[in-house]
């Protein structure tokens, strides 16, 4: 069953086609790979998906339903969850607190709640949920530290730990790997299989092809906001379009 | 959050401290007190407006609207402070709830702007519609309650009065900023389109500490217009506003108390100058560029400050004695 279909999506910006009727589908369970030259358009489909963005035109469903026109907020309410680029924590927060946002969907409060503490248990019920992720992705004993003082491969696994509080079904990271020394690479590709592993379902955006190559089962590639090519890491590797691709164009 | 016993004794003290501070002080001084808790109010209300990241400029506007609410209901329905109060919030918040629309179609720079405009526009309906608002001149008439033979006309009842009102808004504002609320809050302040990642629907969360706040300084120019019997539209103008942000600025807005601390220590410091008459903006302008100079996290950040400098000193030594 295909968890995430994208149909025909186009995407313009003033006179500029960043995204030319791209189709594809998402199994469910799956860590799917979208590759492609610089300015491929990779991040904006990614956008697409969130909600950040609006298609100028095609369909985005999500198990079978279009999710085209939500805001990003009610898409996250879905399942969906995107992580960033680069590192972008709420670094004035402690670690825990960051992962605590990350919560919000079931963990939300209202203001007599807030004022009389009648929520406490499902308060409780977070901070749980909060540890319990902390200790996933081996954060735990860093859960005073306060965001910004976090190496970069820790800030990356604090990143997918906010992702992940907020228990989606489909994760869709965006450069996860960027920046990275081989063995914080390593550690992340071990952290990206363990969250599969726990039922999610993932599409990583990734220039890392190394990387790349050993995560996913399936490759979705994107040239100049087209599809490009499809298929497993060694149909792709052997793909002459996708080589020309990335050794001709200007990536 | 458990509170020790030190604690305890503590805010015990700063409460005896609070009950006997008007019976130090002449009349004139009592007067101030309650103008100064009732602005204690007004900076804290402030605070979790801005806990988003949005300066507004429509806090004093809306401290008027609490003023007018509470004017026009005890002089045309006759309703007791005990009314006139609540009501002065929940017209603000209402208001401030309307006004979300508009206004958080905008950010930042925009926001502040707009926030602005539509604070102007709403003094300008007190100053055109003569009937009901009075006009320039504004008001008067409206009086303390009466609770048997106490006389709130006079600074101390009114002042306890005063203290136990805003005492039980702060208490709230803070519960309401250690909550998960007080969290998201940050959040969106901090990284909006993460927050939005996540589920925060970012737009709820402006509009309610945007409602929220606008419901306490409501009450807060109920509390000044119950006392002063009074209420102009230039009591609420631009110059007020401006006190506003220079007490939360100096005070420093990175803590609950910061604005409180700001608030105090810059109108004490104005007591004290008063002497120097005509010199005052001038002193005051000047005391508030030097401590966005020196204490850019305002005085609130002073004592963290103190403790870093003194434990530079003898800090080397200690560490050499436990080396050996």
């Amino acid at each position: 069953m295909n968890i995430l279909k994208v149909d025909q999506v186009t995407k313009q910006f003033g006179g500029l086609t960043a995204l030319d009727r791209v189709s594809f589908e998402v199994e469910a369970g799956e860590i799917r790979g979208l590759i492609g030259p610089n300015g491929a358009g990779k991040s904006t489909m990614f956008k697409n998906v969130a909600g950040f963005y609006t298609p100028t035109s095609g369909d985005i469903l999500y198990q079978g339903r279009s999710i085209v026109g939500h805001a990003p907020h009610s898409i996250a309410e879905l399942g969906i969850v995107r992580t960033f680029q680069e590192t972008t924590l709420f670094q004035e927060l402690t670690v825990f607190e960051n992962v605590l946002v990350g919560c919000h969907i079931h963990a939300r409060s209202n203001l007599l709640n807030a004022i009389f503490r009648l929520d406490r248990a499902r308060q409780q019920a977070a901070a749980d949920k909060a540890t319990e992720v902390l200790e996933f992705m081996g954060l735990i004993d860093r859960r005073e530290q306060l965001a910004s003082e976090l190496p970069l491969g820790s800030q990356r696994a604090l990143a997918i730990s906010i992702a992940l509080a907020s228990e989606p079904k489909l994760l869709l990271m965006d450069e996860p790997f960027a920046g990275m020394n081989p063995e914080e690479t390593n550690h992340m590709m071990d952290l990206t299989r363990k969250v599969r592993e726990s039922g999610v379902t993932i599409v990583l955006v990734e220039h890392d092809m190394k990387a790349v190559m050993g995560l996913c089962n399936y490759l979705t590639v994107l040239n100049f906001g087209q599809l490009l090519a499809e298929g497993t890491p060694e149909e792709i590797r052997n793909n002459d379009r996708v080589v020309e691709a990335y050794l001709g164009g200007g990536g | 959050m458990k509170a020790g016993p030190k604690k305890i004794v503590a805010g015990l003290l700063l409460l005896a401290g609070l009950l006997v501070l008007p019976h130090l002080l002449q009349f004139h001084h009592q007067d101030l007190l309650i103008f100064l808790t009732i602005n204690v109010l007004v900076v804290t209300s402030y605070r979790l407006v801005t806990l988003t990241g949005e300066w507004s400029l429509i806090h004093a506007v809306m401290m008027g609207v609490g003023g007018y609410t509470a004017t026009l209901l005890f002089k045309h329905v006759e309703l007791g402070m005990w009314f006139t109060l609540p009501l002065a919030g929940i017209v603000a918040a209402a208001i401030a709830a309307l006004l979300c629309f508009p206004l958080f179609r905008m950010t930042q720079f925009y926001f502040l702007i707009g926030s602005f405009a539509a604070g102007e526009a709403i003094r300008l309906c007190w100053i055109e519609f003569v009937n009901p608002f009075g006009g320039t001149g504004g008001l008067s008439g409206v009086e303390p309650p009466l609770i048997g033979d106490i006389d709130f006309l006079e600074p101390v009842p009114y002042y306890y009065l005063t203290l136990a009102v805003v005492g039980l808004c702060l208490f709230i504002l803070y519960r309401i900023e250690n909550s998960r609320i007080g969290l998201i809050l940050h959040s969106v302040h901090w990284k909006a389109p993460l927050a939005e990642s996540v589920g925060v629907d970012t737009w709820r969360y402006r509009a309610l500490a945007f409602i929220v706040g606008s419901f306490f300084v409501g009450i807060a120019g109920g509390l000044k217009v119950h006392y002063l019997g009074t209420i102009t539209p230039n009591q609420f103008g631009v110059g007020f506003m401006v006190f506003i942000l220079i007490w939360v600025i100096v005070g420093g807005y990175n803590r609950f108390y910061g604005p409180i601390i700001g608030v105090i220590v810059l109108t004490l410091f104005d007591e004290s100058i008063r002497s120097l008459e005509e010199l005052r903006p001038a002193i005051y302008g000047a005391v508030l560029i030097v401590s966005i100079l020196f204490l850019p996290q305002g005085l609130e950040s002073l004592p963290a400050r103190i403790r870093n400098l003194l434990g530079k000193g003898p800090a080397p030594a200690d560490s050499s004695l436990t080396d050996k």
